[in-house]
């Protein structure tokens, strides 16, 4: 079949979302030289905007077609929709955060905007990439941008520390990654996944599967910062600059998130359950002992981001449409809140990230009442108490786990679902239950970060009072990635259909 | 049957009402003079529409009254399922007519951050009423939940002393034991499929839920553990001295009043509803902790230096009487443990108040610095010693009713759970009245004190209405027990079955 080779209009509009945001990337970084340096972070950073907000267009073109592209590289389901919107949704956030911090920290803006497109093409493409080569490709785009973006304070050694941090051990995993996808290639002569999964279900798994199942996971369990793979996390998020941090601990996690999806349930992967099982409690654990002690904030966000990674593994262990969709909300509601709190952790950081230790946040409660009770409600939908996304999120990722039997993981993530309460609400307590201390400046709220804020605010409001659109929205995708094998048939005939009525 | 207009949406209308009023009062320039007058008028609305429930009421109809029931979320299959019995309807009552007071009382002893202290206080009741008129476990726990940060952060921002201390521990005491609760709620759920109590309910009674004879056990502890925190039960009581001692008056109030009460709320309704047989079993042991509780508090509270601590300490001992009549498993004692629920938020709630009004004078609690206060304070002298007539249980005031029922429960149950707790009825006449004489009786001992001004007309306002509830509650009880007793009778029918069917054996 000649003409199958050659890509059809649908297949661009398939990957739409990548393609205008890697012009986007490149008309910025095309542009920087051109402009003034004091003028260009405005500009450079609404093309960015602008950009996203393109990219979020095509994607709902893109969900219109929704199939296999590009000899069933890429494949375009509710799934990969969902994890697009979430990445652009954050990029926009992220965006629109660093508007002000870039001027504030006296930072040359130019290719910044344009990384943080190129990250965020590789990790949609990551969402809809159904072929293992050419994960590891996303994974990569997605790597190399955040590497960079982790040293962008490039005048603090505390920054390139983190990059260079990042970027040795974030090498070393994905080479694991690879290796487990070589493996896997020897073990069932493909790197397609839903190939492997028809190999891997028709007939005894080989030993080789099980070992690169393991790499792959080592691999991905980095890059989402589960334990035991964790280590990096404190020091990176310490160094990088705040809104990075943000972006690092949502964008990419969610896309690794996607992917660690689709191998684990749509490739049906043997022998996954003690190992996710024990990275799980390993996570959830160690991460919320690790922030029991510390006292920076953006530290005290890393230890907490471990152990949210360890709540979404627990749903991992469950039964697989239960667990796919728990974890697509999840991975929502913890972006919003997330992204959220990190924005208004970088606004108070000042110039030179000066304040971002417990003591600098006494009293602002009264000094700072919208951005305190901004953070204060991020906060307390990391806690997980009701009325926020993170409480459905926790509800749904442990009611999932009830109904696969796993009670014990379930209890230890519900134990340490009340660990954690003790350090957010440390940060709560300090922003209204000390004395304010006046020599912490606080700049005025700029409207960009105003948006932001409103944005993920409504966000974790939206998503703890009416989950039901989400969440329905998330189930119907997740029936689709478990019982892939019919829905490819239908999804991709659709495809075409669409394709030829158009023309 | 008639059916007014108001009897589908008015459980509704009850319980969010004071959040819709709190979160107007956002609008409210910072130091505006009207927040208080609005925030009263909020309450007042509250209880005024709170009587409908009573007016409304037909104490044969054994199903839920007012209930509203529409889909909330369809996966998980959770309802805005809400409705209320002769049990539950009066703990709302309750909280609709302390809110109220607890405005007044709080009118000049909070000088900052006014606005938010009144916005944390409706707020919290909205949340107070929801745990007691949800009838979906999901809903429950949600209020449940919601409880705890309007309540921290009254007694992390306006409390005293050590506040910040008294909050956090207040917060991760209750946090830790209702993600117990929550994990149960998860079980019934994977298994029923709903959060429903009534579907759950009827679930386990037929015996259909799976795997339910072995998990039964462990889901009424995780439910025991959650509510046994909240009341306190011996030995989970820690927090509450603290809580209460830190606490601004209001904060006290509410926490004596009502919150103390979701939790023996919580096992009539949930242990004794779903898990009939396991409280069954279980029922010696916990008896046993709440007749501890009774004797241990009120021995703490005989040395106690501080006013509050005496107060805090009554309530773990008269919560004690709550839950050894729930656990006794006659009509008389729980009847009488819904009785002592509804009095000693009354007279409970007013003892802190009157702790609150020295303190706005004084700022301090300490008992050695009072002294002769009859003198300069008579009207105040005069309230006090009513409520703590009340709450030691004096014949014609609302103390008596219940603490009797409760003992003659208990003793129909078992002889000695009767005879130690009759005993805290006498403990708590020491420490009550030798209270009350250190700090009226005599001379003026600190010559400071004889200026005192006394009850300001405000002040008696909001006394008033807990002196001539502890009156009426006294000598009318029938008008309170006539509607208690029918939901009673129907809470207790599954476990009067279960023994019958025992004897029969």
């Amino acid at each position: 079949m000649n003409a199958a080779n050659i890509p059809v209009a649908a297949d661009y509009i398939r990957i739409l979302p990548e393609i205008v945001l890697s012009i986007f990337g490149m008309l910025i970084m095309v542009l920087e030289p051109l402009l003034h340096e004091e003028e260009n972070r405005k500009t450079l950073g609404a093309i960015g905007l602008a950009g996203a907000g393109a990219a979020l267009l095509s994607t709902w073109l893109m969900a219109g077609s929704p199939g296999f592209a590009f000899w069933n590289m890429v494949r375009v389901d509710g799934f990969s929709v969902f994890f697009h919107v979430l990445v652009i949704a954050i990029t926009i956030v992220l965006i629109l955060t660093s508007y002000e911090y870039m001027s504030v920290q006296r930072m040359r803006a130019g290719e910044y905007y344009g990384l943080i497109l190129f990250g965020a093409v590789g990790m949609c493409l990551m969402s809809s990439a159904v072929e293992l080569v050419l994960i590891f490709i996303a994974l990569e785009i997605s790597s190399i941008s955040t590497y960079i973006l982790a040293g962008f304070r490039r005048r603090f050694a505390i920054s390139s520390e983190s990059s260079l941090k990042y970027f040795l051990l974030g090498s070393f995993a994905t080479a694991f990654f690879l290796y487990g996808v070589s493996l896997m290639f020897g073990a069932t002569g493909s790197t397609n996944i839903d190939e492997i999964s028809t190999r891997l279900n028709s007939g005894a798994v080989p030993m080789l599967a099980y070992v690169a199942m393991a790499l792959m996971f080592v691999g991905l369990g980095f890059k989402v910062a589960a334990a035991p793979f964790h280590i990096w996390t404190p020091d990176v998020y310490e160094g990088a600059p705040a809104p990075i941090v943000g972006f690092m601990s949502t964008a990419p996690k969610a896309a690794a998130f996607a992917v660690l999806l689709r191998v684990i349930f749509e490739a049906n992967a043997p022998g996954r359950f003690w190992l996710i099982w024990v990275s799980a409690a390993l996570s959830m654990t160690l991460g919320n002992i690790g922030a029991l002690v510390q006292n920076n904030v953006k530290r005290l966000l890393a230890y907490s981001s471990i152990a949210h990674a360890g709540y979404m593994l627990v749903a991992f262990a469950a039964a697989p449409e239960l667990g796919t969709s728990a974890v697509m909300f999840y991975a929502a509601s913890y972006a919003a809140m997330n992204a959220g709190a990190f924005a208004v952790v970088s606004h108070f950081a000042n110039a030179g990230e000066r304040y971002v230790s417990l003591q600098d946040y006494e009293g602002l409660g009264r000094r700072a009442p919208f951005l305190a009770g901004a953070l204060g409600i991020f906060l307390i939908s990391l806690i997980g108490i009701p009325i926020t996304g993170g409480f459905f999120a926790k509800f749904y990722v442990f009611s999932a786990a009830l109904k696969s039997n796993l009670v014990w993981l379930t209890i230890i993530g519900v134990v340490n679902s009340a660990v954690g309460a003790y350090y957010y609400l440390k940060v709560i307590v300090v922003m209204y239950m000390r004395e304010a201390r006046e020599e912490v400046p606080i700049l005025p709220v700029p409207p960009a970060l105003a948006a932001a804020l409103g944005i993920t605010l409504a966000a974790t409001i939206y998503l703890g009072v009416l989950p039901g659109r989400i969440l329905d929205f998330a189930q119907r995708s997740a029936k689709q990635l478990v019982h892939a094998d019919v829905s490819t048939a239908t999804g991709r005939t659709d495809g075409v259909q669409i394709f030829q009525q158009k023309r | 049957m008639n059916t007014s207009y108001l009897d589908p949406v008015i459980l509704t209308l009850v319980t969010f009402i004071p959040a819709a009023g709190g979160l107007l009062l956002l609008l409210f320039p910072r130091r505006h003079r009207d927040i208080r007058i609005f925030a009263l008028i909020v309450s007042m609305l509250t209880f005024g529409l709170s009587l409908h429930l009573v007016a409304n009421f037909h104490r044969m109809q054994t199903e839920f009254h007012y209930q509203i029931d529409r889909q909330w979320i369809s996966t998980p299959n959770i309802h805005y399922h809400m409705g209320v019995d002769g049990i539950s309807m009066w703990l709302v009552l309750l909280t609709t007519f302390l809110t109220p007071l607890c405005v007044l009382i709080s009118w000049k002893s909070i000088h900052e951050r006014v606005k938010e202290f009144f916005i944390l206080l409706l707020i919290l009741e909205t949340a107070l009423i929801g745990v007691f008129t949800s009838l979906d476990l999901f809903l429950f726990y949600f209020f449940w939940e919601s409880t705890l940060i309007p309540m921290a952060l009254l007694i992390g921002i306006y409390g005293h002393g050590r506040k910040v201390y008294a909050a956090v521990k207040f917060f991760l005491y209750t946090m830790v034991a209702s993600v117990f609760m929550l994990a149960a709620l998860l079980w019934l759920y994977a298994k029923v499929g709903s959060f429903d109590f009534i579907t759950i309910q009827n679930a386990i009674r037929s015996g259909q839920v799976e795997g339910f004879a072995t998990a039964a056990p462990w889901l009424f502890l995780g439910f025991l553990v959650a509510f046994a925190v909240k009341v306190p039960l011996f030995p989970f009581h820690t927090w509450l001295p603290d809580a209460h001692v830190e606490a601004p008056t209001a904060g006290s109030v509410l926490l004596a009043g009502v919150l103390l009460k979701m939790g023996t709320y919580g096992m009539l309704r949930f242990n004794l509803g779903l898990f009939p047989e396991q409280s069954r079993h279980n029922a010696p042991w916990i008896a046993v902790l709440a007749l501890i509780g009774i004797v241990y508090g009120a021995l703490l509270a005989m040395v106690q230096p501080n006013m509050k601590r005496v107060i805090a300490y009554s309530s773990v001992s008269h919560l004690g009487f709550v839950v050894l009549g729930i656990f006794s498993f006659t009509q008389a004692g729980l009847n009488g443990a819904m009785f002592v629920m509804l009095a000693h938020g009354v007279s409970t709630g007013a003892l802190f108040m009157l702790a609150g009004i020295i303190y706005e004078r004084k700022h301090t609690y300490e008992i050695a610095d009072m002294g002769g206060l009859a003198t300069p304070m008579p009207k105040y002298a005069t309230f006090f010693s009513f409520i703590v007539l009340a709450s030691v249980g004096l014949p014609l005031l609302n103390g008596f009713v219940g603490e009797f029922l409760v003992l003659s429960g208990a003793f129909q149950a078992h002889p000695w759970w009767g005879i130690v707790g009759a005993t805290g009825v006498i403990w708590s006449a020491c420490y009550l009245l030798w209270m009350y004489q250190r700090v009226f009786f005599g001379k003026v001992t600190h010559p400071e004190n004889s200026a005192l001004p006394d009850l300001s007309g405000r002040e008696q306002l909001a006394l008033w209405p807990t002196a001539i509830a502890a009156l009426v509650m006294g000598v009318a009880p029938l008008l309170w027990l006539n509607i208690i007793d029918p939901a009673i009778q129907n809470a207790l029918a599954p476990i009067t079955q279960l023994a019958s069917r025992v004897a029969g054996q």
